[in-house]
Formats: structure tokens, C-alpha cells, sequence
């Protein structure tokens, strides 16, 4: 059964923070993650890696799946059941754990750990209170919203603020930035021509900031908007980047 | 189970491989057009001030459709109850048979779509003339409506020009003054010679039995004025409680469904007049379904306003034909497999969950949610999941269930990559990937390992 916790949302100084890193960024982008790491560090919270963890089920309960998704919601509850604090860097293994696994069953523990999880953006600016994390990081970005941490979670405006405050770094806002990317997880097999232009009138919103880097709160958007870009504007010059490895950076 | 969305319908409905570009821009501008006119008034108090009272509506929804019916009884005015879609055809065919109808003039009706109640009338020998200037373009046309606010959104003036050509025999122009005259004059005639007027219905208000219909063009007044017999047609889900509920619908309905403050005309029926003879024809239809189960019942508190379809990314691109039933959309593609179960399994599949159209919908409808709702079903009822991807993805699910399985899946998929890599094969399901996007190779060294190493 997960350890419960008295009622508090404020954190104090030295509590252990628990990485919850998406299973695509583990095989993927371990970059994420270790951004992660180098940028708690330097603000002084503790993180600690259940090296248990293995995937949130989202891609199961976007699926219909959810007997498959109830299970490793169940098993999320158990590995993560020390942790007060739970930070995750994608808004949309957030909100599967904040939002679905209370929407699957309200009454379960998956429901009640998930319930600790934060974004990245979520937690350094309201957990932690801090928009300025000391980070560096000079040219011209912008922000690429992703749809689950925009509207299911609220982070937009903790990530763009982040931004902000990062030195020498020239925010550029994206056109349309409500507008999805079209990755949608196995929508952009399923569907790749939908997905596709949808990727593409955001790539001609990027193109449109003239940015050197296009970063966001979800490497799953950027894995779509990048793979698209290198394979049909391979002459535009754009970096893709992690919000983690932007706060990192000094 | 077939993968049969048709993503290019609105492209190949006339050759146009421009349509979904201007199907975008179009309804860009609609939902600019919406945002707009929302800027005096405190949009999200009455959202979820109109969300609440459908909440309460449909939790005594019992209670409130037998309220309705004394009231609108009482005011001279005749109910028909119709459980099942076959009920309320059996109902309208008796009625036109009843008052002699060999025409019948209909104002907009998204359930009378639903019911394919044209075709109905049709087989019983009865011509039923659309009023609605888009719904009279598509009937012509021999089409069904692509949108719920604006039928004929896919047709361009000039489509609408070589269909009054051919259909109405006029002279072709595509000035939009013209042709709305020829179909005004044409229609003038219809109106005189029906038996019958059916109009829809924006709402129900148990409290008084009065209906609203909103409309801008007074086709719907005069469908239901002119002839001598008017029948409203209604889910049982349009009920409101009381008249001080309707100003709250008023106001978020217009602006959300064509960027209006307010539409030309807000009729108030009540009842019937002398000399009148008025039905209401109140259809389940499955609707009870939606509302027995708490997941699917939010989907009842639906006005019809179009604003979903208009910001989804998906509808803009596949337009209304794509969703193959009379509701296009989130929205269709939510109800169409709730009220028609087998059928229209794959729609909620088709879409990122992105949650635009949650964000514009007037009463807040959890539109998101539902569609992940109804893939669960889909694959519950065995109607979706035995594709490739779903069968990859419920593989996954059971790797993840320990670190050992995970570790095993990591090491399989680094080999599978790198031997793709070498021998530049995919096998399909990424090829749909790789047609078009760069594929993310697995790093040399993952997180896991990272991490264990430094530790």
C-alpha cells in the first residue's frame, strides 16, 4: 500500500524529489534525464531514480487498453510509493499519471501517487517557487507547447516564464502555439498523413520565429517535429532541445 | 476493425486537393471570429454555469422530459414519444399521413439527419424540401451536410453555382446575392404548398414547455408557421429546467457556433394556436445509454454549435465526409459509436487527444476524455486492438510489468534498430513513420545504465 502523506503542498528544504523519466527518454533522449540531474543538483534538491521504473502505461490507455494501463499504474504506485515529490519531464506522462490514472479509477493508488507527480515547469516554479534557476543559455529559442502539459496540466505559463528568465536567451513565441504538433503517440503511424501536415504547419510556424532552437516540456512532440524537419527542410538550420536542457545549461 | 477513416474525403469530393487548406483557413477564421465575440461577457462563468445546469438537467432528466410534456400539452400541444430511431419515423410518417402531407418543409435538424429522415419520407412518397440554404445546396446536391452549423462549408460559390445550374436549371453564376434569390424564390413556393413543417429544437424548457429555435435566415420560422401542422423533432437530451436558465445557452450558443453575440432570430414557441396543430416527436434513440453511463453522459449536454469541429485539427484536414454518420468532429466522433455502437468503432482513434476542442466548447464537455473512453470500449467490445500497433503496443505494456523484461525489450529493440539501420528496412508500421520523418535512433547508453554506472 502507498505510504500516505499529511496534507501539505509546500516543500522544504532537503526533501527528496523522486525522477520519474519517461521510458521513450531512458532509450531515446537519456540527455533528458541527465539534464535533470545537473540542474537539481545545482538548485540543491535532492533527486533520487527508482531504478524500478519502467513505463506510466500511456501509451496502453491512449490505446483502450486499460486493464494493461490499470497495471502498470498499480506498479507506478508501488515503485514511486516513498516519494512525496514525483517530477516527470513531459507534460504528457504528467498528465497520464496526475489526470487518467484517477480517471481509470479514482479510488486507486495509481490515483493517489499520481496525484504527487509535477511537470518539470509545474514543480520548479510552483513546488519550488523559482522561475530563475541560475541557467544560461544564449540564442534565440522558442517553445513549442505540448498539448497534454498546455490543457491538461496548465504548465504553459511556468514554461515560458522559465524561458524568460534564462540569461541571454531571446524568447521568440511560435505562431499558433496552441495548435497540436500531430505526434499523438501511435496516431502518427496510424495516421501518418494527418500527422504529418500537422507537423508541418508547425514547422512553418518555427521557421517563422527564425529560432536557432526549438525546445518544449515533451521530447515525444519534438522526436515528431525534429524527424519531420530533418527529413523535409533539411537545409533549415534548427536545434531541438529539452525545457530540462535549456535550465540546465550554464 | 478496418482502418477506413478516409483522411483525404474532403480533397476528393470534387478533385480539390486544395480543400483542406481552405477548409483551415476558413474555420480559422471562424474560431477568431468565435474568441472575438466573446471579449464582453464573462465567458467562463457561463460555460460552466451552462455546464452545470446540463449536469443537473441530465441527473433529473426523468423528472424534467415529463414536466415538459404536461407543459407543452397543456398549451394545446401534442407529445410523441419515440424510444427507438424506428419509433419517431413511425411517429412522423403517421402524422403525415394523418394531415395528407405530400410535402413536407424542413427547418435545420441535426436529429432528423441522424434518422435519415428524408430518405423516410422519401420511400413513403412524401418530398421533403431542406429550408436551411446550405442543408437546400447539399440536398440538391445529393449530399449529406459536412458540418453542423454550415452544411455545405466544403462547396464554394461556384460549386453552389453548377449545382443551381443543373438542379434548378438557372443560368450559371456563382454570385452569392443571385443564387441565395433563386433558392429564396424556390423556396417561397415549397413553404406554401407543404402540409407539414419539422423544425429541430435548440432547447426545451420543462418549466413552461417552451421551445426555442435559434436560426439566422427565418427559414425555421417559416417551416414552422406556414403550413398548417408543424412537428418539432428533439433528442431527449435539449430539455433545459427552467426559463432563467435559457439567457445562459443563449449567450454562449451564437457566439460559439458563428462568432455572432446574438442570431437574427430566438423563437419561443409555446404551444400551439388556434387553428394549428403542433407535435413534438421527443427521441431516445440510445441517447439513455449516454446517460446511464457516467463516462459517455457529458456528451448529452452538446447545443450543436460546430465549435469543435471548427478547431480540430483533424476535422480540418479530413473534413465531415471522413466521419461517414451525420455528425462530424469530436463530438461525431464520440456519439456516432456511442449511438450507433458497432458502427464508427475506429473514429475516436483518429485524433492526438490534443484537447482544442475541450477548450472551446461552450458547456465544457470532457470531449477528450471520451474519446479515450471509447477506445477502451472499442476494445472491450473486441470492435478495435487487433491491428499491428495495438497488438505492438499491448506487447510493450506486458514488457513493462518488470525491470527484467524491460531491460530484455531495450537490448531487442537496440538490435532490431541498428540492423534496420544496416540493412535500411522498416517494417511497416515504421515505415509510416519513415516515409516522411527521420528515425530517432536508440543512444549508445541509456539512462539506466547512466545511472548505475555512476552510482
Amino acid at each position: 500500500m502507498a505510504a500516505t502523506f499529511p496534507e501539505t503542498t509546500r516543500y522544504r528544504t532537503g526533501e527528496h524529489v523522486a525522477l520519474f523519466l519517461p521510458c521513450y527518454c531512458d532509450v531515446l533522449f537519456p540527455q533528458v534525464g541527465q539534464a535533470l540531474v545537473a540542474l537539481f543538483s545545482r538548485l540543491g534538491v535532492p533527486l533520487d531514480y527508482p531504478m524500478e521504473q519502467t513505463c506510466c502505461g500511456q501509451p496502453a490507455f491512449n490505446a483502450g487498453r486499460w486493464d494493461e494501463a490499470a497495471k502498470l499504474a498499480a506498479r507506478f504506485a508501488q515503485v514511486f510509493a516513498q516519494w512525496k515529490w514525483i517530477v516527470v519531464p513531459s507534460g504528457s506522462c504528467g498528465a497520464m499519471a496526475r489526470r487518467f490514472y484517477p480517471y481509470m479509477d479514482a479510488s486507486s493508488a495509481g490515483a493517489l501517487v499520481g496525484n504527487r507527480v509535477y511537470d518539470l515547469a509545474t514543480f520548479l516554479t510552483g513546488v519550488l517557487g523559482q522561475t530563475d534557476v541560475g541557467a544560461r543559455f544564449p540564442g534565440r529559442v522558442t517553445y513549442h507547447d505540448g498539448c497534454h502539459g498546455r490543457r491538461e496540466l496548465g504548465a504553459s505559463g511556468a514554461a515560458i516564464a522559465l524561458l524568460k528568465a534564462v540569461r541571454d536567451l531571446e524568447y521568440a513565441e511560435l505562431p499558433r502555439i496552441d495548435e497540436c504538433c500531430g505526434f499523438g503517440g501511435t496516431f502518427a503511424v496510424k495516421y501518418p498523413e494527418l500527422s504529418v501536415s500537422m507537423g508541418d504547419a508547425k514547422a512553418d510556424a518555427i521557421e517563422q520565429t527564425g529560432a536557432q532552437v526549438v525546445t518544449s516540456g515533451d521530447s515525444s512532440c519534438l522526436l515528431h517535429l525534429e524527424g519531420l524537419m530533418r527529413k523535409q527542410r533539411p537545409k533549415v538550420s534548427v536545434r531541438f532541445k529539452h525545457l530540462a536542457e535549456i535550465l540546465a545549461s550554464t | 476493425m478496418s482502418d477506413n477513416f478516409d483522411a483525404r474525403a474532403v480533397a476528393r469530393a470534387f478533385q480539390k486537393p486544395a480543400a483542406p487548406a481552405v477548409l483551415t483557413s476558413t474555420l480559422q477564421r471562424s474560431v477568431q471570429a468565435a474568441h472575438g465575440a466573446r471579449q464582453d461577457i464573462e465567458w467562463e462563468a457561463l460555460r460552466s454555469a451552462a455546464h452545470d445546469i446540463k449536469a443537473y438537467t441530465m441527473e433529473n432528466l426523468d423528472r424534467l422530459l415529463v414536466q415538459f410534456e404536461a407543459a407543452f400539452q397543456e398549451r394545446g400541444g401534442s407529445v410523441l414519444w419515440a424510444p427507438t430511431a424506428a419509433d419517431a419515423i413511425t411517429h412522423l410518417l403517421d402524422v403525415c399521413r394523418k394531415h395528407g402531407a405530400s410535402t413536407v418543409v424542413k427547418g435545420k435538424s441535426m436529429v432528423s439527419e441522424e434518422l435519415a429522415v428524408n430518405e423516410h419520407l422519401s420511400t413513403a412518397g412524401i418530398a421533403a424540401v431542406e429550408t436551411d440554404l446550405g442543408e437546400y445546396i447539399v440536398q440538391l446536391a445529393g449530399q449529406r451536410p459536412s458540418h453542423i452549423v454550415g452544411p455545405a462549408l466544403h462547396l464554394s460559390r461556384q460549386d453552389v453555382g453548377r449545382i443551381f445550374q443543373k438542379e434548378l436549371g438557372i443560368a450559371y453564376t456563382d454570385d452569392p446575392e443571385k443564387l441565395m434569390t433563386a433558392a429564396r424564390l424556390r423556396l417561397r413556393e415549397r413553404y406554401l404548398q407543404a402540409q407539414v413543417g419539422i423544425t429541430g429544437v435548440n432547447f426545451a424548457v420543462a418549466e413552461t414547455g417552451t421551445i426555442a429555435v435559434i436560426e439566422n435566415e427565418g427559414n425555421g420560422g417559416l417551416s414552422a408557421s406556414v403550413p398548417p401542422v408543424h412537428v418539432f423533432l428533439m433528442g431527449i437530451e435539449k430539455i433545459i429546467p427552467k426559463m432563467a436558465d435559457l439567457p445562459v445557452f443563449l449567450q454562449v450558443l451564437a457566439r460559439s457556433a458563428t462568432g455572432q453575440k446574438i442570431e437574427v432570430y430566438t423563437h419561443h414557441f409555446l404551444g400551439a394556436e388556434p387553428g394549428k396543430t403542433v407535435y413534438c416527436i421527443i427521441v431516445d434513440a440510445n441517447r439513455s445509454k449516454l446517460l446511464a453511463d457516467s463516462k459517455t453522459r457529458q456528451s448529452l449536454y452538446c447545443i450543436r454549435c460546430g465549435a469543435c469541429l471548427n478547431v480540430c485539427p483533424v476535422y480540418r484536414r479530413a473534413g465531415g465526409f471522413a466521419y461517414g454518420g451525420a455528425y462530424a468532429g469530436p463530438i461525431g466522433a464520440v456519439i456516432t459509436p456511442q449511438l450507433t455502437g458497432e458502427a464508427a468503432a475506429e473514429l475516436p482513434f483518429v485524433s492526438t487527444l490534443c484537447g482544442a476542442c475541450q477548450d472551446e466548447c461552450p458547456v465544457k464537455i470532457d470531449l477528450p476524455h471520451q474519446l479515450a473512453y471509447m477506445r477502451h470500449k472499442a476494445v472491450e467490445g473486441g470492435r478495435a486492438g487487433g491491428d499491428m500497433t495495438a497488438r505492438g503496443i499491448a506487447m510493450w505494456a506486458r514488457a513493462m510489468l518488470d525491470l527484467a523484461s524491460y531491460r530484455r525489450s531495450v537490448t531487442w529493440l537496440r538490435r532490431a534498430a541498428a540492423l534496420g539501420r544496416r540493412v535500411g528496412w522498416y517494417p511497416e508500421v515504421l515505415g509510416a513513420w519513415a516515409r516522411s520523418r527521420a528515425l530517432p535512433m536508440p543512444a549508445r547508453v541509456s539512462f539506466k545504465e547512466w545511472w548505475e554506472r555512476r552510482s
